[in-house]
């Protein structure tokens, strides 16, 4: 290759590195404007759709709840219980090298509220609802139901995203208190088995240590998680492109996004609470 | 139908209609009038912009310029509440049907009803069924979407889209994915629907024997512009040899200059490689 091909494949080359870079990051500033769009027109339309007799109907919201809340009892329960015992287990063999094993409930208590009750719960309700979610509004694009529903005077945003927006900022907190109590009594259970303090003590122990803020600050997380995770889902949905095919990328966009917004929001989070 | 259309009032103004996506040009500053009582065919071959022009008469499509008048309204300056009120006085019938699969077929066709009026459940339910009946489904309203043919679907979706006694009713390709028959039977629907409700209805299709069978004037698409407006009659009998193509599915024989055709194949990857042409 003479020297003057070389520079123009290597100028091209680099063009097209600019160029892919350019297009990625209009494309990531695109979506990002699509959310805070989208945020805002949600709002618009809990505030104000009664005005344009457009208001949110309470059937579909009890039946997001439904989707997103009561049907999760079960799978996050189990992981709340199993990783409340895990922690105990853990917690325990640590503490036992200080002859410490005692107070293993203040760590659990904290682990468990400030902690892991709202991630394992974010995470779950993201594979579970997120992922789901993309998955629903993706296929409904696809099928034109979107524009059906607009041609029926009926907005998207508030017939869909509005009821699966309010559910899962009131199910992420409420599925976490449950996951709080629940791994917590099988930490109690197991510090039992292992260490004979019983479950009522542990339960007063636990009291003693925890604080309003301790709960807030697990809760005010989980409410976060439950906005990320249906706003996450809601876009990916929305902009689905090519068919099946666009609804599977979705959807798998979808639980990546949501998983690492909510690990990310609680990295920051724990950060800027315990400042 | 078409000499008595000459005398009733536009009900779908469209002047000077102009879309792009990105840098392409589709709609190439478009023309047409759509009088109330007419059945209105848009016709045209894959990418002649129909599909478009159909988004822009339902409202779903702010053009590049131009302006839409529907009921005398010019679509794109109404304030939301004025367009969702427009959008109750249209019916829509999507190429797929467009069945909300979470719901039955008698909720999906009381779905209007429950969001735009404050009917009580029972006379949704008889409203549901009555239009049901129009369509020949009576007695499938507590059907999912999942159990119909594809031919039944369009007519679930029909009575759906009349539920509200709409002005205007829209159709995308109707007849897609339909055996001859249940297509026939769709057109004859179409036309009984226009003689019996006196709706003004808008078909995008590129099946001619439909077109023919159910139309009082046909719009010709052609590379985003209007190739022809008028009757069946007058568009078999058009001298103009585009038209005459179309019709008759004949290519038209392009002249093609050889370095552009190659140009088009490598776009300007033999330059950016330093490779002679």
């Amino acid at each position: 290759m003479s020297k003057g091909a070389y520079y123009n494949a290597v100028q091209n080359a680099a063009i097209r590195f600019f160029d892919r870079l350019g297009r990625t990051s209009v494309a990531a500033l695109e979506e990002l404007g699509r959310h805070g769009v989208l945020v805002a027109e949600s709002i618009y339309w809990l505030v104000a759709g009664r005005r344009v007799g457009q208001s949110v109907r309470l059937g579909a919201l009890f039946s997001e709840m439904m989707e997103i809340g009561v049907r999760a009892i079960g799978i996050i329960g189990m992981m709340a219980a199993a990783i409340g015992a895990m922690l105990a287990i853990q917690g325990i063999y640590s503490l036992k090298i200080f002859g410490a094993e005692g107070h293993v409930v203040v760590g659990v208590a904290f682990s468990m509220v400030r902690e892991f009750a709202p991630l394992i719960t974010g995470i779950l309700v993201a594979g579970r609802s997120g992922s789901a979610l993309a998955a629903r509004l993706g296929t409904m694009k696809i099928n034109q139901e979107l524009d059906a529903l607009e041609v029926m005077g009926i907005n998207p945003v508030r017939f869909l995203v509005v009821p699966s927006l309010l559910a899962s900022m009131i199910m992420v907190p409420t599925l976490t208190m449950m996951s709080m109590t629940l791994g917590l009594w099988a930490a109690g259970l197991y510090v039992n088995a292992a260490l004979g303090i019983s479950l009522t003590a542990f339960m007063d122990q636990t009291i003693d240590v925890l604080t309003v803020h301790d709960l807030l600050h697990g809760l005010g997380k989980s409410l976060i998680f439950g906005f990320l995770i249906a706003i996450i889902g809601v876009i990916n949905g929305f902009l689905v492109k090519g068919g099946a095919e666009g609804v599977g990328k979705a959807t798998t966009r979808s639980v990546v996004q949501c998983i690492s917004a909510i690990v990310i929001t609680d990295m920051l989070f724990a950060l800027v609470a315990t400042l | 139908m078409a000499e008595a259309a000459q005398n009733r009032p536009a009900v779908i103004e469209v002047r000077n209609l102009v879309t792009h996506y990105g840098s392409r040009q589709i709609l190439n500053g478009i023309n047409v009038d759509i009088v109330e009582g007419e059945i209105m065919v848009i016709m045209g071959g894959s990418g002649s912009g129909k599909s478009t022009f159909l988004r822009h008469l339902m409202a779903l499509q702010r053009p590049t310029s131009g302006v839409i008048k529907i009921l005398g309204e010019d679509v794109w300056s109404l304030s939301q509440k004025a367009l969702f009120n427009l959008r109750k006085k249209l019916g829509v019938t999507f190429q797929g049907g467009a069945l909300f699969s979470s719901m039955t077929v008698g909720e999906n066709i009381m779905l209007p009803l429950y969001e735009h009026t404050k009917l009580d459940r029972m006379t949704m339910e008889i409203m549901a069924r009555m239009k049901l009946e129009v369509v020949d489904l009576g007695g499938f309203e507590n059907l999912m979407p999942s159990e119909l043919s594809g031919g039944m679907i369009k007519r679930a979706a029909v009575a759906r889209a009349i539920i509200m006694d709409p002005r205007i009713l829209f159709f995308d390709e109707p007849s897609a994915g339909l055996d001859p028959v249940v297509s026939s039977q769709l057109d004859d629907m179409i036309l009984r629907l226009r003689d019996a409700m006196g709706m003004t209805i808008c078909v995008v299709t590129h099946e001619l024997e439909s077109a023919f069978k159910i139309a009082d004037r046909i719009t010709v698409l052609d590379r985003g512009d209007i190739l022809f407006v008028g009757t069946v009659a007058e568009l078999k009998s058009h001298p103009s040899e585009r038209i005459q193509n179309l019709l008759n599915r004949r290519s038209e024989e392009a002249e093609i200059d050889a370095d552009e055709y190659l140009r088009r194949l490598t776009g300007d990857k033999l330059e950016a490689e330093g490779m002679p042409r």
